[in-house]
């Protein structure tokens, strides 16, 4: 551990020069920790808005259409609006999902950037079950569980592919989730242009109702307030995922083989710990969870398989489990925001812009943990004659 | 026979073409890797690279000024993942997955008014006196646009600077044992924000050399994942230029398999009609990807087993006075 001395010593600061010196903090102060994430999202932001406007688009108009899609208007919430947190919490269901199963893996510091395309092959199993494998009249109390089966099984097999190769031919994950994103798309594309087109357009039939998740809109019957409300029974899914994953990585023992590992795998090797089974394991239930989350896009908002159901939900989790700093809970919170940016960039053109937010944020961010871990001091000229003379005197 | 011939020939000349741009790319990721900077942002500085050429050349009608422009936003694209990693010493898989976020969605919104054009200015392609004619390999090697002889250039000169020069050794020092190259006083940070700065400048170049000569059009995410690719192929590479060069033309080559096999020849069986039917695209589009799958897993196998492999500090932030390498 740097503790300022040596840099004096190695370096060759010249006796009359400032000096700015970057040096690790011991210990991280309680205030920095709660106010940092302000900080950041605000620096985010200021970014985010000066490459707006180089680009040219106006901040101030994008970032005030985003904010009153998502969270609503004051105006609006005297009116006891409350379609715009329906309409995020429907955006934020697969980011909560994939973005468990992201922050699992990244836990174990195994780099699954696979998520998008783990979310389409489940999307894919969920189509094959709904529409040819069980009967339009299947009652929904099996065809609903049989689908979310089908969208895990789907997305942990997928998942699965990667991992094997990472575990016995140490193959760069990184390289090969990202590369399986391409040919899951392609594969999608077969099915939905080839055998389950529907005359060629692109699109699959139409879910049968028995396989529709229930929406907030299908009450509306008993509390009038949920009319036209489409957030979906999806959310309950991520709450329990998350609950799981949190409850897994704190409180068994597995999950503390995933914390070992990733953050000592020769100690965890050493422990005697499985490290093959845990990297195949950990990128099943992640891929699974992306799965799910593709699964409950389907059955909750598209009702059939298209090619583009996903705005980049699996890409999106990758920066949300980061934010989150690989805690469940906080993944929550922050698949709520940028499941607002998500309702938002459907106001503005292009869509870029939203996904340019979401790199800046993520920049931002790790580079702001410059804030947290490191402190900058400007050491004046006498100072380093006096903390040199110390140095040599002890 | 001939038909044959000309059908492979085709193929592999389509192939030098459309893995010229990969072979800028990956050439800048060896540069970057070599000094230990692990930079996966490769497919946003390409797409930075490829939009602003692709913007300048229609607007200016120079293709050249848009050439210099792309390669100059890559490499300034590049700096703030040098920034990240190395002067704030962020993680640098998350940073490089920033850059290519950042690089897709500002590509985006610049190449919003792109979209329709067909017509923006190409750099020149042209037939190599001489080399051109010779049968076969003319076709293949020397009848092509100005960027894939660049490319050419580009592989021989920087194995020769990576593996015969002093900045190529201090280089490689800083990339295999930074504090001992600090001891001997080459400043590790200095060369690493050089050689990321390298990589992004190539890795604008790749995505110019797409939009300008090799794909003349935009699209949003134009480079399909191929910087992506790059990234894949320094692997296999062993972080060598020329095969480097011999994975981005083999990549090239499977890449157009889906247009090139519409114009199959006549096969027996009648095995031509089940390489043109267009369902079979969604497949052979998979290939290149499933090819870097392949690659990854012959270079990993073979990294294991000569004990090659990465530059040993590739991926770490250097502290002077903390251990580590």
């Amino acid at each position: 551990m740097s503790t300022g001395t040596e840099g004096l010593v190695s370096g060759n600061p010249g006796p009359r020069s400032w000096r700015v010196k970057i040096e690790r903090r011991l210990e991280q102060p309680r205030w920095l920790m709660w106010i940092s994430p302000i900080i950041l999202i605000l620096a985010a932001l200021a970014v985010g808005a000066v490459l707006l406007s180089i680009v040219g688009v106006d901040p101030r108009l994008a970032y005030s259409r985003i904010f009153s899609a998502a969270f609503g208007t004051p105006a609006g919430w005297l009116r006891g609006e409350i379609y715009p947190l329906s309409d995020t919490t429907v955006k934020a269901t697969p980011l909560i999902l994939t973005g468990v199963g992201v922050a699992l893996a990244f836990r174990m510091r195994m780099w699954n950037i696979g998520a998008e395309g783990q979310l389409f092959i489940g999307a894919w199993a969920t189509t094959g079950v709904a529409l040819h494998l069980l009967s339009p009249e299947t009652s929904p109390w099996i065809m609903i569980p049989a689908m979310m089966l089908a969208g895990f099984l789907g997305g942990a097999l997928y998942g699965a592919i990667p991992g094997v190769l990472k575990a016995w031919l140490n193959v760069n994950e990184i390289i090969t989730t990202l590369m399986l994103n391409y040919v899951a798309i392609f594969f999608n594309n077969y099915f939905i242009y080839g055998p389950w087109a529907l005359r060629g357009f692109g699109l699959s039939p139409r879910f049968p109702r028995n396989a529709w998740l229930p929406r907030l809109m299908d009450l509306s019957d008993r509390f009038p307030i949920f009319r036209g409300l489409t957030a979906h029974l999806g959310i309950l899914f991520g709450v329990a995922a998350v609950v799981v994953v949190w409850y897994i990585l704190k409180y068994t023992k597995w999950g503390y083989e995933i914390r070992v590992i990733g953050d000592n795998p020769e100690a965890a090797r050493y422990a005697g710990m499985n490290l093959k089974r845990n990297i195949v394991l950990v990128m099943m239930v992640s891929g699974g969870l992306a799965g799910l989350a593709g699964m409950s896009e389907l059955s909750g908002v598209v009702h059939l398989l298209q090619e583009r159901f996903s705005p980049g939900y699996g890409f999106t989790a990758i920066i949300i489990a980061w934010l989150a700093k690989l805690n469940p809970w906080g993944v929550i919170l922050v698949s709520y925001l940028f499941g607002g940016l998500l309702v938002g960039g459907d106001q503005i053109q292009p869509f870029g812009i939203v996904q340019m937010l979401n790199g800046i944020i993520l920049f931002v961010v790790i580079g702001g943990e410059l804030l947290l871990q490191y402190r900058v001091r400007i050491l004046r000229p006498e100072r380093i004659v006096e903390r040199a003379a110390e140095a040599s005197g002890s | 026979m001939s038909d044959y011939l000309i059908f492979f020939t085709t193929i592999l000349a389509a192939g030098v073409a459309s893995g010229t741009p990969v072979l800028y790319a990956t050439i800048g990721e060896v540069f970057s890797e070599r000094a230990g900077v692990l930079n996966l942002g490769v497919e946003g500085m390409m797409l930075m690279g490829a939009v602003t050429a692709f913007r300048v050349s229609h607007v200016t009608g120079n293709p050249w000024l848009g050439l210099a422009m792309g390669i100059l936003v890559g490499g300034l694209f590049s700096l703030l993942h040098a920034l990240v990693s190395i002067t704030l010493r962020g993680d640098q898989v998350v940073s490089g997955l920033a850059l290519t976020f950042v690089g897709f969605g500002m590509s985006s919104v610049i190449g919003w008014p792109l979209i329709d054009v067909r017509d923006a200015p190409r750099l020149p392609a042209f037939d190599i006196p001489l080399l051109a004619d010779i049968p076969v390999l003319g076709k293949i090697f020397f009848q092509h646009s100005v960027v894939v002889y660049i490319g050419f250039l580009l592989v021989p000169l920087a194995w020769f600077i990576i593996n015969r020069t002093r900045p190529g050794l201090h280089m490689r020092a800083v990339g295999e044992y930074p504090a001992a190259a600090d001891a001997l006083g080459i400043h590790v940070d200095r060369l690493r924000y050089l050689y990321v700065l390298v990589g992004g400048l190539l890795a604008g170049m790749a995505g110019a050399s797409l939009t300008l000569a090799i794909t003349p059009l935009w699209i949003e995410g134009v480079t399909a994942g191929q910087g992506w690719i790059a990234v894949g192929l320094v692997i296999f590479a062993g972080w060598d230029p020329f095969r480097a060069a011999f994975g981005s033309y083999l990549f090239g080559a499977i890449r157009r398999l889906p247009l090139d096999l519409q114009g199959a020849p006549v096969l027996p069986w009648n095995l031509h009609l089940i390489l043109r039917d267009p369902l079979l695209n969604y497949f052979t589009n998979m290939l290149p990807y499933l090819f870097t799958i392949a690659v990854l897993v012959i270079g990993s196998r073979e990294a294991m087993r000569k004990k090659l492999g990465a530059p040993a500090a590739l991926g770490t932030p250097y502290i002077r006075g903390e251990r580590g390498v």
